[in-house]
C-alpha cells in the first residue's frame, strides 16, 4: 500500500467515525424534539418539570415503560408513554441519556 | 513521487485529510450559505428558527415578525382571572438572536414571490430565501360578525383571542363591570384556535366574579352543539366551584352584534351584557391568503404533514394554527411548537440534500386552568400514518385529568416556562 493510499484511507475511516459521532439518530433526535415543550430543549427543563437529558438510558427507559404500563403514577406521562412502541421508547431513552446534563 | 522527500508526503498527506475531514460537512467555506426566511415569530417560527440553528448552524435564519415581543395566549386567560399579569407573559426575542444567531427583522411581510424566492417586507426591503417558513397565525373574520365590521365597533367588543394589548383591555372592562352585570362571551364554531381556551377564559372570569362580584354572571354562548374539548372537567368545575355564576347555552348563532349597546342578536334570543366579549370566526393569517398559500374553505392552508410544505407552493412550509389541521389535531401553541420542529428538521434535511424523516411523532399536552391554581388537561400523541397519509392520534394513547388539581397547575406554569423558552430562549 503506497504512502498515498494509505492516507486516503486513513482520511475516509477518520471521515466514517466523524460522521458516526455527529450524527447519530437523527428520526429520534426528531420525536425527542417534541417532548422539549415541557422537560426542555435538548431536555434541560427551566424547572418545575424534571430535566431527562443526561440521565440514564436504563434509568429513563424503565420509567417510560413503567408509566406505559400504569406502573407508575403519572398525572400525564403514563398518557404519553402508550404513544411510543418499545423500539421508539429505546431510541428516545437513548438520545436524551447522550444529551448534556 | 519516489523523489518526494518522505517528510513532505507525510505533510501533505495530513493536509488532505484535513481538507477531506472538512469536506465531511456539507458546506465548505466556497459555497454561499442555505437561508431559511421564516415569517412569524409565535409559537411555530420562532420555534422552528431556534431549531434550524441549533440543529443545523451553518444554515443562516432570518426571522421577520411585526410585533416588538411575544405575548404567551396560553395563561393569558390568568390575566383576566387576576392572578396572572400579561408582563410575565412576555419574552423579547433578543436571546433568539444573541444566543441563537437568528437574524431578527421588525417588519411584516406582505408579499411572497415563490418563483424568485422573494418575501417583500412592509418597509420596502426584499428577503431571498432558499425555503421559507410561514408560521402566521390566525386572522379575524369580522365579515362574517354582522355589526363587527368596524374599527370602532372591535374597539367595544373585544376578542382577547391574541394575548396583548386586548386582554389587558378586556381585564379593565371586567373591573369596571359593577356587581350585579352580565359578562357574554361568545365562541365561534370549530375550528378556532385553543379548544379550549373559552371555557377555560369562562372559568377565569367566574373565579373573579366569585371572589369580586359575587352578584354578577358569566353567560357563555356557543355557537358549537355542546362544549368541545374537556366537557365534563369543565362543567365540574363550573358547578362546584362557581355553583350559580356560569350559565351555558349552545347552539347560539350570531344574527348581528349591536356594539354600541353591547348587544348581541342570536338566533332566538338577544342578549344585552355589560362586557361582550366576542371571539370571531378564524382564519390563516392575511399572507397565506396574498401568497396563495390557502387552499382549504378559503380560510387554512393544507401540508404534507411530513415536512409542513404546502400542498400549494413547493418550497414553502407552513406552521401552526394556520394549517388544515390533521384528525384530532388542536389548534394549539404545544401543536404550533411541534409543527417548527418537524419543519426545521425536514428543511435542514431538504438543504442537506437528504431524505426527510417520512414517520413524524409529536405530542400534545393542553392545560385550562379552572381557577388560579387548579388545571385539567388534555393529552394526546400524533403519529404519521401511511395510509391515511397524515398525522393520526395514536390510539390507546392521551387522555384527560381524572379532576382539576393543584399538582397540574404547578406543571402547568413549567410546562409554559419550558415552551417558551424552548421557543425563543
Amino acid at each position: 500500500m503506497s504512502l498515498q493510499r494509505i492516507a486516503l484511507s486513513t482520511t475516509l475511516a477518520l471521515c466514517a467515525a466523524g460522521t458516526q459521532a455527529q450524527t447519530p439518530d437523527l428520526q429520534a433526535r426528531a420525536w425527542a424534539a417534541s417532548c422539549a415543550a415541557c422537560h426542555g430543549t435538548q431536555g434541560q427543563s427551566q424547572g418545575g418539570i424534571p430535566s431527562i437529558a443526561g440521565v440514564d438510558k436504563t434509568t429513563l427507559l424503565d420509567k417510560l415503560k413503567a408509566y406505559r404500563d400504569g406502573k407508575l403514577p403519572a398525572t400525564v406521562m403514563h398518557q404519553h408513554a402508550k404513544g411510543y412502541t418499545d423500539a421508539e421508547l429505546d431510541r428516545l431513552a437513548t438520545h436524551f441519556a447522550a444529551q448534556k446534563r | 513521487m519516489n523523489h518526494i522527500p518522505r517528510r513532505r508526503l507525510l505533510l501533505s498527506a495530513a493536509a488532505a485529510t484535513a481538507a477531506s475531514l472538512a469536506g465531511c460537512a456539507v458546506h465548505t467555506a466556497s459555497t454561499p450559505k442555505a437561508r431559511v426566511v421564516v415569517i412569524g415569530g409565535g409559537f411555530g417560527g420562532a420555534t422552528a428558527a431556534k431549531y434550524i440553528r441549533l440543529w443545523a448552524p451553518e444554515i443562516e435564519v432570518v426571522l421577520v415578525e411585526r410585533e416588538a415581543a411575544f405575548v404567551s395566549c396560553p395563561l393569558s386567560n390568568l390575566v383576566l382571572g387576576g392572578s396572572e399579569t400579561i408582563e410575565n407573559l412576555t419574552t423579547g426575542y433578543d436571546t433568539l438572536a444573541r444566543k441563537h444567531g437568528v437574524r431578527v427583522v421588525r417588519d411584516e411581510a406582505i408579499a411572497i414571490d415563490a418563483q424568485k424566492k422573494e418575501v417583500r417586507l412592509a418597509r420596502g426591503d426584499t428577503l431571498r430565501y432558499d425555503r421559507l417558513i410561514v408560521s402566521p397565525g390566525i386572522d379575524f373574520r369580522y365579515q362574517d360578525v354582522p355589526g363587527l365590521e368596524s374599527p370602532q365597533a372591535q374597539a367595544r367588543v373585544l376578542h382577547a383571542w391574541k394575548a396583548g394589548p386586548q386582554t389587558v383591555a378586556l381585564r379593565r372592562q371586567l373591573e369596571a363591570l359593577p356587581d350585579g352585570g352580565v359578562y357574554a362571551l361568545h365562541i365561534p364554531k370549530v375550528p378556532y384556535r385553543c379548544p379550549p381556551g373559552p371555557y377555560e377564559r369562562a372559568a377565569q372570569v367566574a373565579a373573579y366574579f366569585k371572589q369580586h362580584k359575587p352578584r354578577a354572571k358569566v353567560l357563555v354562548l356557543d355557537a358549537n352543539p355542546d362544549i368541545v374539548s374537556k366537557k365534563g372537567l369543565f362543567l365540574k368545575a363550573w358547578n362546584e366551584l362557581y355553583p350559580g355564576l356560569v350559565e351555558y347555552k349552545p347552539n347560539s348563532n350570531i344574527v348581528r352584534v349591536d356594539a354600541a349597546n353591547n348587544t348581541l342578536e342570536l338566533e332566538f334570543e338577544t342578549v344585552r351584557a355589560g362586557v361582550l366579549n366576542v371571539v370571531p370566526p378564524q382564519q390563516a393569517g392575511q399572507i397565506a391568503h396574498s401568497a396563495g398559500l390557502v387552499n382549504a374553505n378559503g380560510r387554512w392552508v393544507t401540508v404534507n404533514f411530513q415536512s409542513f410544505e404546502a400542498t400549494a407552493a413547493a418550497g414553502i412550509h407552513v406552521l401552526g394554527d394556520a394549517t388544515l389541521s390533521a384528525p384530532g389535531m388542536p389548534k394549539s401553541g404545544f401543536m404550533a411548537n411541534n409543527h417548527g420542529k418537524v419543519a426545521a428538521d425536514a428543511v435542514i434535511a431538504l438543504i442537506q440534500g437528504r431524505p426527510v424523516n417520512p414517520e413524524p411523532i409529536i405530542a400534545n399536552t393542553c392545560y385550562s386552568f379552572v381557577s388560579a391554581t387548579d388545571v385539567v388537561h388534555v393529552a394526546s400523541v400524533h403519529k404519521w400514518n401511511a395510509t391515511q397519509k397524515t398525522l393520526v392520534p395514536v390510539e390507546g394513547a392521551g387522555g384527560l385529568s381524572p379532576a382539576a388539581n393543584a399538582l397540574e397547575g404547578q406543571y402547568a406554569k413549567a410546562w409554559a416556562r419550558n415552551i417558551w423558552a424552548d421557543a425563543l430562549l
